[in-house]
Order: C-alpha cells, then sequence, then structure tokens
C-alpha cells in the first residue's frame, strides 16, 4: 500500500508546553501570595487590587485555566495527531487557538485584580471575556474535530474519547453557566437568581472539575503513561466502561455541592448515591493505569516521569475516593466551607493535575527537542519536593478544617457555644495556615527547578518543528467485517460525538429542568423586598471586592450554625439575589443575618481596620472605600436590568432611583456623623454599609412585625 | 427542610427514578459489550498509542 508522507506540527506543542510552565509559575506565585495572606494581612500589600478577595480568583483561574488548560492543550495536540496519524487540520487553526487563550488568560489577569467579576466560582469573568472563552473553544473544537476526519488511523483511541467528551461538554456548561445580561461592557447579572443561580453554578462548578480537570487529563493518562512506559494500558475493556460510566454519571452528581444548604432531599440522595457510585468507574481507572506498569516497576525507581505519573495517578484515586465520601450528609456536615475542601481539591490539583503535566514535560520536551533530559537527578529532586510540599499542604489543611469544624459546632455542657467568636477558630488554625504555605513553597521549588531543567534540554537540543511521518491512507469500505456496536461507534467520530453530546445532555437535563422549574416554585416571601439602589451598588461592592470568597451567606439548619448566626436560610430570601453570595468557603464568619447586628459605626471602623475592631483578625483593610466615590452612573441601568430579570421595580424606578439613594445614604453619613465620623454620602463605604445592614433583614421578627 | 418546593414541582420524582433506571441500564449494556468484545480488536487498540513511532 503506498504511504502517505506528511508532518506532526511539534512547534504549537512546544508553544503550549512553554505557556503551561509560564502560567504555572505565575499561579503558583498568586497561590502563595493568598497562602500567607490568610497568615500575614500584611501581604495584601495595602492596595485593592491584591487583596485576597480579588486575587485568591486569580490564583484559581491562572491555576485551572491558564496552567490546566495550557497543558491539556499541550498534550491534546501532542496526542490526537499521533493517534489519528495527521498533523492538526488547521496550523492557522492552532494558532488562532493558541494566541486566543492566551488572550483570554491575560484579559483575566488585568480584570480580576481590578474587581471585574461575575463573583460565580470558576467563573467569574465577565461577559465579554466569556463569549472569547466560547469563540475560542469552537476553533478548537473545528480544529480537532478536523483532525479525527482527516485521520489515517481507522480506530479511535480510548484518549480521544476523552478529548471529544471534554470539548463537548465543557461548551455546554460554559454557555449554560454564563447566560446573563449586561449592563455595560464590565458588568452583567446573571438571568438566574438565588436557589437557581446555585443550581445552575454548581452543575457548572462541578462538572468543570470532571471535565476540565478530570476527562481530558484521563485521555493524557490513557496516552503517555503506556508511552512513558512503552507498554500497552493494562485493560482497554476496564478503560471503555470507565470512559462511559464516567461521562454519564459525573454530569449528574452535581447537587452534592449544595448538601445541605436550600436543596431538596431527593436531589441531595441522588448527588449521594451517584457520587458513590462513581467510586467504581474512578478507581476503575486508577487500577488501569497503575496495573499497566505491573512488572515494570524497576523502570519506576529509574523514570522520573513514570515517578511522576504514579503519584499522579494515585492523587487521582485518592481524590476520587474522598469526592463521594464529602458528598454523604454526616461527612459534608463537617466538611463543608472548611479547609477540608481545599485540601481535597489540592490533592487534585497539586497531585493529578500538576504531577500528570510535570511527568508529561519531562516526557515530551526531550522529544520534541531530539535530545536527552538535561539532568535525571534535578527531575528527581524536583519529584521529591513536590511531593513533600503536597503531603505539607493536605496534611495541615485537613487538620485545620476537622480542627476548625469541630470548634464551630463545640458546645459546653450549659449548651451554649464553647467558641462564640469565631475569631478564635481562626487564630487557632493559623499554624496550620504557615504549614500550608510552607508546602506551597516546597511544591514551588520544585517547578522552578523544573523550568530550569527543561529549559537546558531545550538549549542542548533543537526544535523539531515538523516531525516527519508516514502512514498508509484509511481505507474507509474496509472489508473487515465490524464486529462489535462499539467498534461501529468509535470509528465514526461524528455519531460518537453526537452520542456523548446527547448523553450529556440528558444527564445535564435530568438535573437541570427541576432546576428551572423550582423557580415558579419557590414562594415568595411577602416581606422579602428588591434591594434599594443604594443596597444594589454596595452589593456589587460587595462582588468587586471578592467578600463571598471568603464569607458565606447560607446559615444552615443545625443548631450550632442557628445559635452562632441566627435563623437558617430560607430559599425565599434569595429570590431577588442576581447572582446569589451563598460563597463556599468560611475564613470569615457568615454574613446572612449581619443586618442590623453592629452599629455603621461599627462597620466603618471594621472596614477601615478590622484589627482595630477585632484584634488578630486576618481580614484585609478596605480603607480605600472610605475614600473612593460611588460610581452612580450605573445605577439606572442596573434598576432597568434587573427588572428585566423580574425583579419587580416599579416602571420609572430608575429615574428616581439616584434619588432614593442619595436619601438613604444621607441617612447613613449623618448617623455616621453623629459619632464624628465624617463622611460624604458618596463614598463607597456608605454603599457596603447599606448592603452588609440589610443583609437577612427581611424575615427578622420586627420587620414583618410579628410578635 | 426545602424540599417542598421541590415536590410542588408536578411530576418531579420522574426525574432521579428516569435518571437512575437509565443510568443502570447503560452501565449494563457498556458491561456487556465490552466484556463481549474480540480479544484481537482489544490488543490492536492496546497496541495503538504505541506504534505511532517510525
Amino acid at each position: 500500500m503506498e504511504l502517505e508522507k506528511f508532518s506532526y506540527d511539534n512547534k504549537i506543542v512546544r508553544n503550549f508546553a512553554v505557556a503551561t510552565v509560564v502560567w504555572g509559575i505565575v499561579g503558583m506565585l498568586v497561590g502563595l501570595i493568598v497562602a500567607s495572606q490568610l497568615f500575614a494581612p500584611v501581604m495584601n500589600l495595602s492596595n485593592q487590587y491584591t487583596t485576597f478577595g480579588r486575587i485568591r480568583p486569580l490564583h484559581t483561574n491562572a491555576v485551572i485555566f491558564a496552567f490546566v488548560g495550557n497543558a491539556i492543550f499541550m498534550g491534546i495536540y501532542y496526542s490526537l495527531q499521533r493517534l489519528c496519524k495527521a498533523r492538526m487540520f488547521s496550523d492557522a487553526l492552532s494558532k488562532l487557538h493558541f494566541w486566543g487563550w492566551q488572550t483570554i488568560i491575560l484579559l483575566a489577569a488585568v480584570t480580576l485584580p481590578l474587581g471585574i467579576t461575575t463573583s460565580k466560582e470558576y467563573a467569574e469573568l465577565e461577559w465579554p471575556i466569556d463569549i472569547l472563552i466560547a469563540l475560542v473553544w469552537v476553533i478548537f473544537a473545528i480544529n480537532m474535530f478536523g483532525t479525527i476526519v482527516k485521520r489515517r488511523e481507522k480506530h479511535m483511541y480510548v484518549a480521544i474519547w476523552f478529548y471529544i467528551a471534554t470539548v463537548i461538554t465543557v461548551a455546554v456548561l460554559h454557555i449554560v453557566n454564563s447566560i446573563e445580561l449586561p449592563v455595560n461592557l464590565l458588568k452583567s447579572y446573571p438571568v438566574y437568581a438565588g436557589v437557581q443561580d446555585a443550581l445552575v453554578q454548581w452543575w457548572y462548578g462541578h462538572n468543570a472539575v470532571a471535565f476540565f480537570l478530570t476527562t481530558p487529563f484521563l485521555g493524557l493518562m490513557y496516552y503517555f503513561l503506556p508511552k512513558a512506559a512503552n507498554r500497552p494500558i493494562y485493560s482497554y475493556r476496564l478503560s471503555i466502561i470507565h470512559f462511559w460510566s464516567l461521562i454519564f454519571i459525573y454530569i449528574w452528581a452535581g447537587p452534592h455541592h449544595l448538601l445541605y444548604t436550600s436543596l431538596p432531599d431527593w436531589a441531595q440522595s441522588l448527588g449521594t448515591v451517584f457520587s458513590i457510585m462513581l467510586i467504581a468507574p474512578s478507581w476503575g481507572g486508577m487500577i488501569n493505569g497503575l496495573l499497566t506498569l505491573r512488572g515494570a516497576w524497576d523502570k519506576v525507581r529509574e523514570m522520573p516521569v513514570l515517578k511522576f505519573m504514579v503519584v499522579a495517578v494515585t492523587a487521582y484515586g485518592m481524590a476520587t475516593f474522598e469526592g463521594p465520601m464529602l458528598s454523604l450528609k454526616n461527612v459534608n456536615a463537617i466538611a463543608h466551607f472548611t479547609d477540608w475542601i481545599v485540601a481535597h481539591v489540592h490533592v487534585g490539583a497539586l497531585g493529578w493535575n500538576g504531577f500528570l503535566t510535570f511527568g508529561i514535560l519531562y516526557w515530551l520536551i526531550p522529544r520534541l527537542y531530539k535530545t536527552d533530559l538535561y539532568s535525571n537527578k534535578m527531575a528527581n529532586f524536583h519529584f521529591w519536593i513536590g511531593t513533600l510540599g503536597i503531603v505539607f499542604y493536605a496534611a495541615s489543611m485537613y487538620w485545620a478544617g476537622i480542627t476548625q469544624s469541630l470548634m464551630w459546632k463545640q458546645f459546653t455542657p450549659e449548651g451554649l457555644l464553647q467558641y462564640p467568636n469565631f475569631l478564635e477558630t481562626v487564630i487557632k488554625i493559623i499554624p496550620l495556615y504557615m504549614i500550608r504555605a510552607f508546602g506551597g513553597v516546597l511544591y514551588f521549588i520544585g517547578v522552578i527547578v523544573m523550568t530550569y531543567n527543561l529549559y537546558k534540554t531545550a538549549k542542548q537540543g533543537k526544535l523539531v518543528a515538523n516531525e516527519d511521518a508516514e502512514a498508509p491512507p484509511m481505507i474507509l469500505n474496509s472489508p473487515e467485517k465490524i464486529k462489535t456496536k462499539h467498534r461501529l461507534i468509535e470509528s465514526r467520530p461524528g455519531q460518537f460525538a453526537l452520542i456523548a453530546a446527547v448523553l450529556v445532555i440528558i444527564g445535564g437535563a435530568v438535573e437541570i429542568i427541576p432546576t428551572l422549574l423550582i423557580k415558579s416554585n419557590i414562594p415568595t416571601i411577602s416581606s422579602v423586598k428588591p434591594y434599594t439602589p443604594l443596597e444594589l451598588q454596595g452589593r456589587d461592592i460587595y462582588i468587586r471586592e471578592g467578600c463571598n470568597n471568603c464569607h458565606s451567606q447560607m446559615i444552615r439548619p443545625f443548631r450550632s450554625e442557628t445559635e452562632r448566626y441566627g435563623e437558617y436560610s430560607k430559599a425565599g430570601e434569595f429570590v431577588y439575589d442576581h447572582p446569589f453570595l451563598w460563597g463556599s468557603k468560611r475564613t470569615g464568619p457568615d454574613l446572612q443575618r449581619e443586618g442590623k447586628k453592629y452599629p455603621n459605626l461599627w462597620h466603618f471602623y471594621h472596614m477601615e481596620n478590622p484589627r482595630n475592631i477585632s484584634p488578630g483578625s486576618i481580614m484585609p483593610a478596605y480603607d480605600w472605600l472610605i475614600t473612593q466615590d460611588l460610581d452612580i452612573s450605573t445605577t439606572e441601568g442596573k434598576v432597568n436590568v434587573m427588572r428585566k430579570l423580574g425583579v419587580p421595580y416599579p416602571e420609572g424606578y430608575e429615574k428616581i432611583s439616584n434619588e432614593e439613594l442619595l436619601k438613604q445614604a444621607d441617612e447613613i453619613s449623618k448617623d455616621l456623623a453623629k459619632n464624628d465620623i465624617r463622611v460624604n454620602n458618596n463614598k463607597e463605604i456608605i454603599a457596603l454599609i447599606a448592603y452588609l445592614q440589610r443583609l437577612g433583614t427581611d424575615i427578622k421578627v420586627d420587620n414583618i412585625g410579628v410578635k | 427542610m426545602f424540599q417542598h418546593y421541590f415536590e410542588l414541582i408536578d411530576g418531579v420524582e420522574i426525574y432521579p427514578v428516569f435518571s437512575l433506571i437509565v443510568f443502570v441500564t447503560f452501565f449494563v449494556i457498556v458491561s456487556v459489550w465490552s466484556l463481549k468484545a474480540d480479544k484481537s480488536y482489544l490488543k490492536e487498540m492496546e497496541m495503538l498509542p504505541l506504534d505511532d513511532e517510525k
């Protein structure tokens, strides 16, 4: 048979590799800064652009979408070409994809510190960037499917299925969760509110973990682990089961992120059952990876690449075992809102995503540059210091999470909270925050050593930008009979993609339809009123400063919570919350019933410098709120958009909204003046105080006149 | 706690029941498929990533 000559595009792989390393360093460095802010508030650097609330999202976005994202593209562009025996569909699309993605990252790195955010975790970027993400993703999809279509290999290896599932699902998730109505170029409100918004967000959030951090990496594992070990995957059968059950149930297990918050029992149970069932395919995957190395453990001892991969696969197994455990009601009751979750995600991020990426880089770079790794010794050093870093990180965070949770729930024999002051439970775990940062430093040192090692490797070799290859063309009507249905599917990428899409959509729909229906079924509480214009502006400052990164607004129906914070949260209280601000972590106390708890004066001093009011507090100072003018040019637009979203502001209210705003601002300003604090009614602090004083007061007894 | 809001939706039970049935069915089908898949084909698939090097 005539062999066709062609070449693989290695340059694009190299470019994504460079981006992976560069953004990895940036993302982890920001991670170190936020970690240190939790024991040294001075690390907030006394300016609004680098406070924890603003750069914690920068850290998560940089690590997930920049570091891991580029690593995914690097691995896919390398393996897809080889598995398809074809060059990428279009060099131009490859370049567009690369530069488009880097542009998105740059925009994120600029907008997040500026406080331009939607507040939705892992989906913080504002609507123009959301659109850009969708466009670049479509480019990637065209490039990928184009390559698959023009492939020379009839069969599609399991890794490609994982890639296809990733591309389709991420697109669906991103679009559904980003439906928002713009106020202006830099501000939008989600169409969903309250409970519904939370359900959609965590349907997205959970599946983003599944389909951005898990499925593409499993694809990479199924390609690079056999490559590095030079032996086939242990069981191809197992990989089929692994794939189908994984994509099928992952998308259905969303509700467990909201356990014990305002979710119905059946959805909670559904999430729990599915999450536990997830153990089977996940562990199937881990076992498949590890058993691939059976009889080759001597290689593991010698090759740093395999060491990284073994730890990565093990971390995957641990994290996916822990995930379902965390969805059990009684475990979740302890772990939710604490550092336990931080430990859990970092076992995944540092261990699974990080180490697999490092393993692939150590394997890939020497091949791209046709040389050997500059230093095996350094790679071994990286492995050990990185592993040690993970251990320090995870151990300290598990300890911190459990300690704090138990302190929150501790009652005295008389039935009172043993630690009524939230701050006490924070100060207790500060040493653990230091150990965590130390673990982070170790991990980071490893990455720097790797960077040097890879740089030297590249330096001593020469990039093979276009690697020559040859393969027979694919014969479409093979005389060979198709014996199994699965072969029928996986030799036809179009149909395969369609089935995967249908499955994902059915799974997503089953979860999301009740959510969309629930809106009309949440009884409105007559005393719950829309926010006043000033409160609305204050709420947007709360969002801008990322307060939700540390403060929840969700009191669960536990005695330990109602005792500490007040009446538990009702679904009907959130009906005007576009977006919801329940939060996912309590580094500070819950704020759902913060309104009217303290005088305006208290909030003023507290925002100016939290340590003046609460010595030992780790909250950053927000003194610029006192000097910065509130931008009221947006009020009218915001009221308009909110009305379009169903918030019952009367017709024409937008015209008088600023008048109302100033009236209310005046009252607060006068109240502060009584205590000798002179602050103009047009300052941002006034709006924030108005919002904080409103929080959770709608259903307070004295507000509805019930005795 | 809030389950009655969901219960107010007409026929809401259908969703979890539906998803459970679909999942179990699908899992069984996939398992049977993969167990019945023929050996030489599996071998060929396993070797795919390894024989791309010239």
